[in-house]
C-alpha cells in the first residue's frame, strides 16, 4: 500500500508522581501520497506528538505506522521535518545546510551543489548561498530549512508550526510558498499550526484534534489549497465558505478550551 | 581561640577603614579627572550617533562604553601615586624623602665630679643603596673630658651613640649626658634634632633615629626608575644564572602543554558523560568532587608522588584544565538543542556524522569558553606551584627574589605575569571570534 497509514496508534505514558497521560488514543489515518493534510487542536491534544511519532522520535505504546508499507520505526531521510524554530545548522553557510542531507548520503559535490542552486531558486534565495545563518531573518530562516528538508527527496514532510514564529506579513508569503512547492514537487505534506486560518489555506485536509485523550475530533475535506496555489491568499480567505468554516472551527476549538478550563477548576 | 577570631576581626574592621581611605582618595583622584576631563569634553565635536540620542543611560547597560580616557588617566593615576609614595625622582619632590647626608649636634655631659662639657657628635646617614660608605674622618677632638663622637648610620635606620665609651670619667658612676644642643634632657624621652630625633635611653645612652621622611622604603615599594632599571639589568643578566625570558618560557611552556593534555583528555570525557548515562553515572562523581578542589590544594600530593620535576607540574596542570575541560564539553552537549538532533537524524546523519558535524561544532563556544577559563586557571596554577618549588618560571624569580628583598623584581615578576595573563585570554578572545563567529547570535 503506498502512503502513509496510521493504524490504531496510541500513546500513553506515565508521569513521574503516578499518573497517566493518554497523548494519543486509537488514531487511524490514511493519508495518500501527495496528499496536503493541516493538523489543528488546542494544547494538549496531541498533535505534537502525533507528529514526533511519524517523524519516528517517539515509539507509540500501541499500534503501528508505515510509509510505503514500510513499518515506520526510527528516525529516516524518507521523512523529512520542519521545524518551528528552523533547528538550522548556525556554523554552516547557507549552502551547506540545504546540502546538508546529500552530504550525509555522500552524495558527490558538483551535484551537490547543483541541487542547492535549484532549491534556492524554488525558495526564493537565489543570492543569499554565501550567507551565514545567524546573518538571516527569522522568515528567511525557515526558506533555508524548507529547502534543506527538500534536498533530501523525501516521501513525506512533516511540518511542526513551520510558520508559528513569523510575522504576519512574513507569514502569508510563506504560506504561498508552502502551496507553490506542494504543488511543483506533489509531496505528502503534514503541516501541524495552531492558526485556524493557516490549517484552512494549507489542508487539502483538514484533521481538528481534542485533547485528554488526544484524539481525531472531526476531519473535513477542503477547496481552499487547490485555490490558494498560484494565487493571492487574501482573495482564498473573502472565498464565502471559508468564513463559514473559520468560525466553526473557532467555536470549536473554543468549546473544548472551556472544557478544558471547566475541567481544571472542578478538578 | 575566641581571643584570636576577635582579634582578626578587629583587623578586618581596620582593614575596611584602611582600604576605605585608599580607595576613597583613588576615587576622589578620579572624579577631580572627571571634572576636568568634562570641562575639555564640552569643546569637542561629538559623533552623533544614534547612542547619543538616548536620554536614558543610567540602566541601560549597552550605552555604557568603557572610556578610554579614564583609563589611560587611572594608569597614570596609580603611576603618579606610585612616585610620590616612593619619592621617585621622576617628578619633583612631594614628601619629605627619608634624611641622608651629614648632620651634627651638640651634647653636654655632667660627670662624678660635677663638672660640665659639651663635645659634638658627626653623623653621616648613607643611602641604603652605597653598600660602601665613607666614614667622616674631619672629627677633631674635645678640649674637656667630653669628646666627640663619629657615627655612619644607613638610610632609615637608627643607632646608638655611647658618647660615655670615650669621654674621661664617662664609665664612673655619676657621669650623665644633660643636655643636647643646649636643652636638657632625660632619660627615656626623645628630643629631636636638625635632621630627626634622638631618644635618652634607659641606660643614659643617645638611640639616633635620622628622619625617615613620608616616602615609603624601597623595601616595601621601589621607586619606578629603581623597578625600569632592574627590569633592564634583568632582561640582559637574568636572576640567579637564569634569563627573565626564559623563566617566562618555562612557565608558558608547562601551561601549554598542561592545557593541551587536559584538552586532550577532557574534551572526550566530556562528551562521552554528556552523550552516554552510564557514563555520566560512572564519572559524576568524581567530576563533581574534584571540580571544586583548588589544583593548589593538589600541590602537595603533586609533590609528593612526583616530585618537584617537569612531570609534576605538568601533571597538576593537566588536572587544572581535566575539569574544566570536562564540564565545558558536556555543556556543549547538552547545550545542543533537541530539534537540531532530530534534524540531522531525519536528514539521513549517522550517529557518528552527528557526533562529528553537529554536536562537536555546536558546542565549541562552550569548549571555548571553558578553554579561557582553563588557561586563565592553568597560568595562575604554575606561578604558584613554582613558588612552592622550581628550578625556572615566572614564579621561582619572584619568590627567590622575594627571599633576598629585591622588591623590585618581585614587582617585575608580579606586572608581567598579569601581563601574559592577559595576552592569554586576548588571544583566546581572538581565537573564538575567529573560529565560533556565530557565539552569541543564534
Amino acid at each position: 500500500m503506498s502512503g502513509l497509514v496510521i493504524d490504531d496508534v496510541s500513546m500513553t505514558f506515565e508521569l513521574p508522581n503516578g499518573g497517566k497521560v493518554e497523548a494519543l488514543k486509537n488514531i487511524n489515518l490514511n493519508i495518500k501520497e501527495g496528499e496536503l493534510m493541516s493538523v489543528l487542536g488546542p494544547s494538549g491534544c496531541g498533535k505534537s506528538t502525533l507528529l514526533n511519532i511519524l517523524a519516528g522520535f517517539l515509539a507509540p505504546t500501541e499500534g503501528k505506522m508505515s510509509l510505503s508499507g514500510e513499518n515506520i520505526v526510527g528516525p529516516s531521510p524518507k521523512r523529512g521535518m520542519v521545524f518551528q524554530h528552523g533547528a538550522l545548522f548556525e556554523w554552516m553557510d547557507v549552502t551547506q545546510n540545504i546540502g546538508f542531507g546529500p552530504k550525509m548520503k555522500g552524495m558527490p559535490k558538483a551535484q551537490i551543489n547543483e541541487k542547492v542552486e535549484e532549491l534556492l531558486d524554488i525558495v526564493g534565495l537565489q543570492d543569499f548561498g554565501e550567507k551565514m545563518i545567524y546573518e538571516m531573518s527569522g522568515g528567511m530562516q525557515q526558506r533555508v530549512a524548507l529547502a534543506r528538508c527538500l534536498a533530501n527527496e523525501p516521501d513525506v514532510i512533516l511540518m511542526d508550526e513551520p510558520l508559528g514564529a513569523l510575522d504576519a506579513l512574513t507569514r502569508e508569503k510563506m504560506q504561498s510558498l508552502v502551496l507553490d512547492i506542494w504543488k511543483k514537487t506533489g509531496k505528502t505534506i503534514i503541516l501541524i499550526t495552531h492558526s485556524v486560518e493557516e490549517a484552512l489555506l494549507l489542508g487539502e485536509r483538514l484533521l481538528v484534534m481534542a485533547p485528554r485523550p488526544g484524539r481525531v475530533h472531526k476531519e473535513y475535506q477542503l477547496p481552499f489549497a487547490e485555490l490558494g496555489v498560484g494565487q493571492d491568499l487574501r482573495e482564498v480567505k473573502r472565498h464565502p465558505e471559508f468564513g463559514q468554516r473559520r468560525d466553526e472551527i473557532l467555536s470549536m476549538i473554543w468549546d473544548m478550551e472551556e472544557e478544558i478550563m471547566g475541567r481544571t477548576e472542578t478538578a | 581561640m575566641w581571643f584570636e577570631i576577635i582579634d582578626a576581626l578587629f583587623t578586618a574592621f581596620w582593614m575596611v577603614i584602611g582600604i576605605a581611605v585608599i580607595f576613597g582618595l583613588f576615587v576622589l583622584f578620579s572624579l577631580a579627572i572627571n571634572y576636568l576631563f568634562k570641562l575639555y569634553d564640552a569643546t569637542r565635536d561629538k559623533a552623533r550617533g544614534y547612542a547619543s540620542l538616548k536620554t536614558v543611560t543610567f540602566g541601560d547597560e549597552s550605552s555604557v562604553v568603557a572610556n578610554r580616557f579614564a583609563s589611560v588617566a587611572s594608569i597614570l593615576s596609580i603611576f603618579l601615586i606610585w612616585c610620590i609614595a616612593t619619592g621617585s625622582s621622576l617628578i619633583p619632590t612631594v614628601l619629605a624623602p627619608a634624611f641622608t647626608g651629614d648632620t651634627q649636634f651638640e651634647y653636654t655631659a655632667r660627670n662624678a665630679a660635677g663638672q660640665e662639657a659639651s663635645a659634638t657628635v658627626y653623623v653621616r646617614v648613607h643611602s641604603s643603596d652605597n653598600k660602601s660608605p665613607e666614614k667622616l674622618t674631619n672629627a677633631a677632638e674635645g678640649n674637656s673630658f667630653a669628646k666627640d663622637d663619629i657615627i655612619l648610620i644607613p638610610e632609615r635606620r637608627s643607632k646608638i651613640v655611647k658618647a660615655q665609651n670615650n669621654d674621661e670619667g664617662g664609665k664612673e658612676e655619676g657621669y650623665e649626658v644633660i643636655a643636647i644642643n643646649g636643652q636638657p634632657v632625660e632619660r627615656e624621652n626623645v628630643y629631636p634634632f636638625a635632621s630627626g630625633e634622638i631618644l635618652v635611653t634607659k641606660q643614659g645612652s643617645l638611640s639616633i633615629r635620622p628622619s625617615t621622611g613620608r616616602t615609603m622604603e624601597a623595601l616595601y615599594l621601589p621607586p619606578p626608575e629603581k623597578v625600569w632599571s632592574s627590569f633592564i639589568n634583568l632582561n640582559k643578566n637574568g636572576y640567579q644564572g637564569v634569563g627573565l625570558w626564559e623563566n617566562v618560557f618555562w612557565s608558558l611552556f608547562r601551561v601549554v602543554i598542561g592545557f593541551a593534555l587536559g584538552c586532550l583528555f577532557g574534551i572526550p570525557l566530556g562528551f562521552a558523560i554528556g552523550l552516554n548515562s552510564w557514563l555520566r553515572g560512572w564519572f559524576d562523581p568524581i567530576v563533581e568532587v574534584m571540580r571544586p578542589v583548588p589544583p593548589l590544594a593538589l600541590i602537595p600530593l603533586v609533590i609528593i608522588w612526583f616530585g618537584i620535576g617537569e612531570q609534576g607540574k605538568i601533571s597538576l596542570l593537566f588536572l587544572a584544565a581535566l575539569w574544566i575541560m570536562i564540564i565545558a564539553a558536556r555543556a556543549g552537549v547538552s547545550g545542543v538543542s533537541i530539534s537540531k538532533v532530530h534534524a540531522a537524524y531525519s536528514l539521513g546523519a549517522s550517529k557518528r556524522q552527528l557526533l562529528t558535524k553537529v554536536i562537536l561544532p555546536n558546542s565549541l563556544p562552550e569548549i571555548f569558553t571553558g578553554a579561557r577559563v582553563a588557561m586563565g586557571v592553568c597560568w595562575g596554577t604554575v606561578v604558584a606551584a613554582e613558588l612552592v618549588a622550581a628550578e625556572k618560571g615566572a614564579g621561582k624569580m619572584i619568590i627567590a627574589a622575594s627571599k633576598f628583598q629585591l622588591t623590585d623584581i618581585v614587582i617585575i615578576g608580579i606586572i608581567i605575569i598579569g601581563v601574559i595573563g592577559l595576552g592569554i585570554d586576548v588571544l583566546m578572545r581572538m581565537a573564538e571570534t575567529k573560529l565560533v563567529p556565530w557565539k552569541g547570535k543564534g
